[in-house]
């Protein structure tokens, strides 16, 4: 499992790269991995506002179908449009290729996790 | 819940990466690289697939024949020695107790292969209707292997050094494999050329990995499985067949073509639901249990629904009631959308080689 020391972690399996005032959301390789191939990415639209913890869409893959929960509040300043054709971007590149948005942030969830305490999260959750 | 049960691969699938769970009591291989990855190389080239899980039964003894035609929905008659057939044990008002394929081996001689779920219930079901006649249950005996795919014959003809052209769908043949008998069958549950093996329990180990020394071969999980035999429209027994439907209800008229006063075919009368192949416009999916709309009235449910890879869209089975069966559109309410559906001929994908003439070796 990759989990990148330098991004922050919902326990719900986003991760978010902080780019100045912006923050980059996507799933984490976790997550992923655990939903399967991913055949269709229902995301919201750019300028949508998002609230922390917020539903902001969903995933579905050949045998399961999962939500999407914002892990900061904010305005979507962009959507990843390749996702729309190509969602197995998701499980080939989750925190590259297989980003989900782009926001303009107001507020970051405080629950964040870091690397290590998101793969501690994820070792709890597999057993 | 009852112990979970092993295939003699379950330990190997396992040990070379699968995602593993529960299926039908069985602990199964879900997937190994990837359900889409899998699914393509078996529509491109030739998967293996660890079908142990499933029961054989064998049946024999006087009269075999009329009598097994009594009890389930085949039409023996005319089946000759060195094919099978597909068809269904039904209750008393034709409702579907499973689906199943006979094989015949001999005079009153048959070989029984049901689902793994429906296995002791099968064989109660044919030891009641058929006393008298050897019902032997030799699932525990029994691995079957299933290696399907295009390039599943040439690599099936290498392996065994032989000519297979003589074997048509629906058609198996006997052969020796490593000192071991092995039942070589032209069938299938993904649309595409491949074969069904039977051998002794022992060898499932050595089979397995003796076909993936073929580069050409890889495993597949039952994700793909699924997918495949969804795509070629095929049933799933639980999902698009069970006791509360008919199989003429189910599309599958076609089959019941028996003339014997077999058990439930009186009930085949009565068709109150239809089941629908619907396809959708894009890649969200219904699932097992979303309603049917039609005109904002629920109309049916969904049976199986899932992405299909190789069309690009999603696909599914729905049962609508006899009444609402033809309109050719409908919506379907899924947990997080509604999601416009047209009625379409079966199968969904319609480049399948499963019923491939092969020319004979000069």
């Amino acid at each position: 499992m990759n989990t990148p020391a330098e991004l922050k972690y919902s326990k719900s399996h986003e991760w978010v790269r902080m780019e100045g005032d912006e923050a980059v959301v996507g799933i984490t390789d976790y997550a992923q991995d655990a939903l399967g191939d991913l055949t269709y990415a229902d995301t919201l639209q750019e300028g949508d506002e998002l609230t922390v913890d917020g539903e902001c869409g969903s995933l579905e893959s050949v045998k399961a179908a999962s939500d999407l929960f914002s892990p900061v509040a904010g305005k979507i300043t962009a959507v990843n449009g390749e996702l729309a054709d190509a969602p197995e971007l998701i499980n080939s590149d989750p925190y590259g290729k297989g980003w989900i948005y782009r926001v303009k942030v107001t507020e970051v969830s405080p629950e964040l996790l870091d690397a290590q305490a998101y793969d501690a999260h994820c070792a709890s959750e597999s057993h | 819940m009852a112990e979970l049960l092993y295939t003699p691969l379950s330990r190997w699938h396992e040990e070379h990466g699968a995602k593993m769970a529960p299926f039908a009591g069985w602990y199964m291989p879900i997937q190994y690289e990837g359900i889409l990855a899998e699914h393509k190389h078996t529509r491109e080239c030739a998967s293996v697939f660890d079908i142990c899980h499933m029961g054989e039964f064998l049946v024999s003894g006087p009269d075999a024949m009329n009598r097994l035609m009594q009890a389930v929905s085949h039409s023996l008659a005319n089946l000759a020695e060195g094919r099978c057939r597909y068809g269904f044990i039904l209750n008393e008002k034709g409702g579907v107790l499973d689906d199943c394929i006979i094989y015949h081996l001999g005079p009153d001689s048959y070989m029984v292969v049901v689902n793994a779920a429906c296995r002791d219930q099968d064989f109660a079901v044919l030891k009641e209707r058929l006393t008298g006649l050897n019902v032997t249950d030799i699932s525990d005996k029994t691995a079957k292997i299933d290696i399907q795919g295009p390039k599943a014959v040439e690599v099936m003809e290498k392996f065994l050094g032989e000519d297979l052209s003589g074997t048509g769908y629906f058609a198996f043949r006997y052969t020796t494999w490593r000192g071991h008998k092995l039942m070589v069958s032209r069938t299938g549950y993904t649309g595409e050329l491949g074969y069904e093996l039977y051998i002794d329990i022992d060898q499932a180990v050595a089979l397995w990995e003796a076909l993936l020394e073929d580069e050409r071969v890889r495993p597949a999980g039952l994700g793909a499985r699924d997918t495949l035999r969804m795509e070629c429209g095929m049933a799933l027994y639980g999902h698009e067949l069970d006791t509360e439907h008919t199989p003429i209800e189910a599309g599958l008229g076609i089959m019941m073509k028996s003339e014997a006063d077999y058990v439930g075919k009186k009930g085949l009368e009565t068709v109150r639901e239809k089941l629908l192949p619907l396809q959708l416009e894009g890649r969200r999916a219904p699932r097992h249990g979303d309603k049917v709309e039609l005109d904002g009235k629920v109309v049916g449910s969904v049976t199986s629904g899932t992405f299909a890879p190789s069309l690009g869209y999603s696909i599914a089975f729905a049962w609508v009631s006899a009444d609402a069966a033809d309109a050719g559109a409908y919506n379907i309410a899924t947990a997080r959308a509604s999601l416009p559906a047209k009625t379409v001929q079966l199968p969904f994908y319609k480049n399948g080689t499963a019923r491939t003439k092969l020319a004979p070796k000069a």
